[in-house]
């Protein structure tokens, strides 16, 4: 088999990042929306990674680890938000979040 | 790295890398990213993206990243997931997996979606023929890979973040603001998730 290149990761991170897409655009369990996003940043992450990598350089990885750190709060703070939506309404569903649309 | 194994890799003798390795791990990824978004079952998703995080991890240990590996298996398998998985447990699942999975729009979702997937597929296309470098006129991309650092990963990451010899490294700044938004973070989740405060 041939040597694997920056593109070849590049594909896989496109693939992840479209699935992520997916799941944002048509799911209506919030949870899953929010693993969907995750699945996104970790696209992210593996082309940053896969940079560095061609390049021979850290920055690439930096970036990575700082993208974690951003996932991490985007998690604490969007589940959070989440617990707070279901006491008040009892579902979890993306489209019977509609507080705000009338 | 020992400099034997750097230059045994840039030699082209990858010892670790074999493409086999590859192919599994990506093709675990995608594959239990399409169970992520397609389970009944929130649970299973969950699970099914944990193998997809590992997998990622094992992309990045092919790319000489063993920092990064780590902090994806405990940051993001270890950490973030069991918080989702709690609150998987705190919401009524029983009543979620038996509603319907998508959208009433959903065909919309995935024709957005499929635009997406062929923007990236001409982007890489065209990035891969047509974009040189307007100096020295050399393809920007993507081959051949890159050098390594010399010395230990974690290390050199260490001195970028924390800086070195009493000196601020590059991103000293960034960490501190990092942990500023982290701080945020668990102030909202605290305050958001309280009855009364």
């Amino acid at each position: 088999m041939a040597e694997i290149t920056t593109l070849h990761y590049l594909v896989v991170a496109a693939a992840l990042f479209v699935l992520g897409v997916i799941g944002v655009l048509t799911r209506r369990n919030v949870v899953i929306v929010l693993m969907s996003i995750e699945l996104i940043l970790n696209a992210v992450n593996l082309n940053l990674v896969a940079f560095s990598r061609m390049w021979g350089n850290l920055h690439g990885q930096l970036f990575a680890v700082f993208i974690v750190v951003d996932a991490a709060a985007e998690a604490a703070a969007g589940l959070g938000i989440l617990i707070a939506f279901f006491r008040n309404k009892e579902t979890i569903n993306v489209d019977e979040i509609d507080l705000l649309k009338w | 790295m020992n400099p034997a194994l750097n230059t045994a890799v840039n030699a082209g003798m990858a010892p670790v890398a074999t493409p086999w390795f590859f192919y599994v791990l990506a093709g675990l990824a995608v594959a239990s990213g399409v169970a992520v978004i397609t389970r009944r079952n929130a649970v299973h998703s969950a699970l099914a993206l944990i193998v997809t995080l590992l997998s990622v991890a094992g992309l990045y240990l092919m790319l000489y990243a063993p920092f990064v590996a780590g902090v994806q298996i405990i940051v993001y398998a270890g950490g973030i997931m069991v918080l989702f998985l709690f609150v998987i447990m705190l919401v009524n699942v029983e009543r979620a997996s038996k509603d319907r999975r998508f959208n009433r729009i959903w065909p919309v979702g995935l024709a957005a979606a499929c635009a997406l997937l062929a923007l990236f597929g001409s982007a890489l296309v065209k990035g891969k023929t047509v974009l040189t470098d307007p100096v020295t006129g050399k393809a920007l991309w993507p081959d051949p890979i890159g050098k390594l650092a010399e010395g230990s990963n974690t290390q050199q990451i260490a001195a970028m973040l924390y800086g070195e010899a009493g000196k601020m490294g590059q991103y000293t700044f960034a960490f501190e603001i990092a942990s500023l938004l982290l701080l945020v973070a668990i102030l909202g989740a605290v305050i958001m998730t309280k009855k009364k405060i």
